[in-house]
């Protein structure tokens, strides 16, 4: 039975009418994931704890959730009780967690099955999944290409069709952009909508977990379950949790969509351009009216950003330092000596460069220049979509201003070239909005991808926006061929 | 030239929480290394902070009794360095916006009582432990302190003299203890300093440089090391240089102050608020409930004693000053009912055996049923007032109840008259020539006399019997 580019939805109907069960449908999903091994999607496999999970629900088939049996892959930022965690580091190459992270755990406490952990950018700082100490995953679309970043392994795992799903983690892009590179829909909750305990902190106050999935619908069933308060993260949002599937088919006659003056679409390629204005129709076609808004801030939110998040990164990572966990040089002559060899060896170029900018913008004499200054201009940015969302229901961008890149062309001189990358995704991550990548057709054969910004705690709105649009198009059912990868 | 000292303490006090400020593990004193220890504690990646209001309520507790600004938001910091036993490399403490805010705190040094304003008192966790002794090559970790809240108390630079810092450590001693906001106890750790000392011409407004001697917990030592520092800089200043900035250590061993880092190598601690954490709000109705369950301070409890137990201004002073000792005297007189000798025992005997042992009545082996046992013993007259003492030793050593020790030593005081008189009788027929004396007006022999009996008696003889008998026997 074939189950590749399958999304949740049709595997539930395969399920339930029993085409398949749930030990075959595990066994497929392994089978892909070792097919398509050369994308290098995964850093650990779950085959034995989850082949048994899939038996023994087999055998107990009791569980009503939509997502009972249904395999699962989850970003290796996500710590798993006796599952390796590494956030693709050398440092935490050795890492195995005594516990589960809220978000994964509910997903398997409503019967999913986790396969294995993927591949990301080294404690998700990347755009390319290029920072990866286990090697670059790439493009199932185009080999040699980069699925994006950081959750480039869920993003490439889910667009090749090995599982209908998987979790990643938003910093500034991280799931919107390598779902928008890989064709696949991804989404980035409200700050706070899902519990940050047991995922592996880059930065604190912008990380927000998420689905990758291959449609809104798929995205809408995971986010039900991983949603909700959580007493163990106290900056988790104690309000409602909708049925965001329930509402998702709503009309949306009237839907009052914001276009970012300041984002000046004139500079980017005429092809992702073209793209963005077929768009708009579509959703003229549904009802929905355009309205121009300005976001006079929005400009500084790169370097507010590359302000804000390294300085959370610098300290956040302080704690892998070779003493308790992870891993630890040899021959060190003392504590200070054991701290530079471990944390040297351990950690990649990229993830030194943010530590080393974290700890300058917070350091003495810089605090009030840089940090300080960051988070009140973040302010203002909040303050502007605040003041934006009371004439408009969501602001259309796209999610990243070009397509999928050759690994090694972007950011090797240059690493500002790459944080570009992050333009539009991240905003939202500043102010704590939700957003949604959806693809929305191709340029040059590869993915191009659509945001969409809700208000605040707005997931149901976005995802049913998003879920309109893919019952009114195609490009969601997009698959790539795979040929140079099996 | 003439010097004057300026001293500002920092006072570390560890709150009596059940459970750590950020995690749910125990804060017991004493396990096993390493086992009051969560994932929170150890700093494993993917954990997150969540607050122990508790703690809140002890600082706010304290906040009121000092009288100071109470912040009911106040947020965390990060405090960023890197040590072995600092599991995550930094500290979340408060910083910008301190729990507790201004106040001031009474002293008595000698004569003379001071007011010392507080700057300000904010809550942080605790750090682990080092070990470097116990392992040939390697240090330890034991990371059950970590976590543990600490209520940091930041002192003006108001204090003039090491007297007057004990002084000041006396005063916060008895507040924590009293509002149970710590145990305070110092061996522990649970109380102890940082003084930031300097010197500078009398009469000079400008603060001289100033050093800081980290961790002192014992009054001893602060006293020790502050008049260490004094000497030292003082001795800088008169060869007419000048005084480095720096943190130093007191030696207990060799009574020196020596240092620890000075300031161009100190820490940048790149503080910025802890994103983990929301701002802490404490509601109106919080801060009601803790007006409302507030403790007895000492002063009030002065005036209770005196109306309820009718005993003296001065005992009941005394009593009140230590909680310990209050608390003991409250509990020991539901079950005496003699107060005044109570009063008398506490204040005397057991204050004089708990000073020179240098603990607290609940540390000993003094139990609030055998001391009331004792007290009753002596007022139904079952012991004389010096067997009191004999019995109380042995109380001390072995913590059996007196009534064990009065049984099996046979010490129950004779009171019985003709057993007195016999051995009266007998005293007066031993000794004729001191009886002659005593007639012929030499009055001191009555001590004698009264020696013999209890000689005879083995001190158990009632004191007031065998004056009367001997009395009459002598006329």
């Amino acid at each position: 039975m074939n189950i590749q580019f399958k999304s949740i939805i049709e595997l539930r109907e395969m399920l339930d009418n029993k085409s398949i069960s749930i030990t075959e449908l595990t066994q497929e999903s392994f089978l892909l994931a070792k097919k398509y091994d050369e994308l290098n999607c995964f850093v650990t496999m779950n085959e034995e704890v989850g082949q048994k999970k899939a038996d023994a629900a087999d055998s107990n088939n009791k569980n009503s959730s939509m997502l009972f049996g249904i395999p699962l892959a989850q970003k290796d930022l996500f710590c798993t009780e006796n599952l390796r965690t590494t956030c693709s580091s050398k440092i935490l190459s050795n890492f195995i967690p005594p516990y589960t992270a809220t978000a994964v755990k509910k997903l398997e406490d409503a019967g999913s099955i986790t396969i294995g952990k993927t591949n990301m950018d080294e404690f998700a700082m990347g755009s390319s999944n290029e920072t990866s100490f286990f090697g670059n995953v790439h493009n199932p679309w185009k080999k040699g290409y980069v699925p994006g970043g950081s959750s480039g392994g869920s993003a490439a795992a889910v667009a090749a069709g090995i599982v209908p799903a998987a979790t990643g983690t938003d910093t500034g892009g991280s799931i919107r952009q390598p779902a928008a590179h890989c064709g696949i829909t991804g989404l980035k909750p409200t700050y706070g909508r899902v519990s940050r305990w047991g995922m592996i902190a880059f930065a604190s106050s912008l990380d927000q977990a998420g689905p990758l999935a291959r449609t809104a619908e798929d995205c809408a069933i995971l986010l039900n379950s991983m949603s909700g308060y959580d007493s163990k993260d106290t900056t988790s949002l104690n309000s409602d949790v909708p049925d965001f599937l329930a509402n998702i088919n709503q009309p949306i006659d009237g839907l009052k969509i914001g276009i970012i003056k300041e984002f000046n679409l004139s500079d980017l390629d005429s092809e992702v351009q073209a793209r963005f204005e077929e768009s708009k129709k579509t959703y003229e076609k549904l009802g929905a009216k355009f309205i121009e808004v300005s976001l006079p801030n929005i400009s500084a939110s790169v370097p507010t950003y590359y302000s804000i998040a390294p300085a959370e990164c610098s300290s956040n990572l302080s704690r892998f330092d070779g003493v308790r966990f992870g891993h630890r040089a040899k021959n060190t002559t003392d504590l200070n000596d054991l701290y530079i060899k471990s944390r040297s060896e351990g950690f990649g170029d990229e993830v030194k460069r943010r530590i080393l900018i974290g700890t300058y913008a917070l350091s003495a004499g810089y605090y009030d220049a840089y940090y300080k200054k960051a988070q009140q201009v973040r302010r203002l940015i909040k303050n502007d979509f605040d003041q934006v969302f009371q004439s408009v229901d969501v602001l259309m961008t796209p999610t990243s201003p070009n397509t999928a890149f050759e690994f090694g062309s972007k950011g090797t001189q240059n690493p500002v070239e790459l944080y570009l990358e992050d333009l539009f995704t991240i905003s939202s991550n500043l102010a704590g909005l939700p957003a949604i990548s959806i693809p929305h057709g191709q340029v040059n054969s590869l993915p191009v991808g659509l945001q969409l910004i809700g208000n605040f705690l707005k997931e149901d709105q976005l995802l049913n926006t998003a879920h309109l649009f893919q019952k009114n198009s195609d490009f969601h059912l997009a698959q790539p061929s795979l040929e140079d990868f099996s | 030239m003439s010097w004057e000292t300026v001293i500002g303490l920092e006072t570390h006090v560890q709150l009596s929480t059940k459970t750590k400020l950020f995690s749910r593990a125990s804060t017991a004193f004493g396990a096993s290394p390493n086992t009051n220890v969560n994932l929170i504690d150890c700093g494993l990646p993917g954990v997150l902070p969540s607050v122990n209001k508790e703690a809140f309520y002890k600082a706010i507790r304290f906040g009121m009794a000092i009288d100071a600004q109470i912040n009911q938001v106040s947020i965390f910091d990060r405090k960023n360095y890197f040590y072995a036993d600092l599991p995550k490399g930094y500290q979340i403490t408060q910083m910008d916006l301190p729990i507790v805010l201004g106040g001031s705190i009474n002293i008595v040094s000698g004569e003379t009582t001071k007011t010392i304003n507080i700057t300000r008192a904010h809550l942080e966790e605790d750090a682990g432990k080092s070990i470097h002794d116990e392992y040939d090559g390697y240090s330890a970790i034991d990371l059950n302190r970590a976590g543990t809240p600490l209520l940091e108390i930041v002192s003006e630079p108001e204090i003039s003299s090491a007297k007057e810092a004990v002084a000041y450590m006396k005063a916060m001693h008895q507040l924590v203890t009293y509002l149970d906001v710590s145990d305070g106890n110092m061996a522990q750790g649970s109380l102890r300093c940082d003084a930031n000392v300097s010197i500078r011409k009398k009469g000079d407004k400008d603060l001289g440089t100033r050093t800081e001697i980290k961790n002192i917990n014992s009054f001893k030592f602060i006293e020790k090391a502050i008049n260490f520092e004094i000497k030292r800089q003082i001795k800088i200043l008169e060869k007419g240089e000048t005084v480095t900035q720096e943190t130093r250590l007191y030696d207990s061993s060799k009574d020196e102050t020596r240092s620890m880092r000075s300031k161009e190598f100190a820490n940048d601690y790149r503080y910025f608020p802890e994103p983990d954490l929301l701002p802490v709000v404490i509601s109106d109705e919080e801060i009601k409930r803790i007006k409302d369950e507030f403790p007895e301070l000492p002063s009030e409890k002065e005036m209770r004693y005196q109306q309820d137990f009718k005993i003296s201004a001065y005992d009941a002073q005394i009593i009140a000053s230590s909680k310990s000792m209050a608390d003991f005297f409250e509990a020991a007189a539901e079950q005496t009912g003699n107060y005044n000798l109570l009063a008398n025992w506490l204040i005397g005997e057991i204050s004089a055996y708990l000073n020179k042992e240098l603990i607290e009545i609940n540390e000993s082996k003094l139990s609030i049923a055998n001391v009331a046992i004792l007290i009753n013993r002596i007022d139904d007259q079952t012991i004389s007032g010096k067997i009191g003492k004999a019995i109380f030793e042995e109380m001390c050593i072995s913590g059996i109840s007196p009534d064990e020790i009065i049984e099996s030593q046979g010490l129950k005081q004779i009171s019985d008259d003709g057993a007195i008189e016999e051995i009266i009788n007998s005293v007066i027929n031993d000794n004729p020539a001191q009886v002659e004396a005593y007639r012929g007006g030499k009055d001191k022999l009555f001590g004698f006399f009264v020696g013999q009996v209890m000689k005879l008696t083995q001190g158990k003889a009632n004191p007031k019997t065998v004056n009367a008998i001997l009395n009459e026997k002598l006329k």
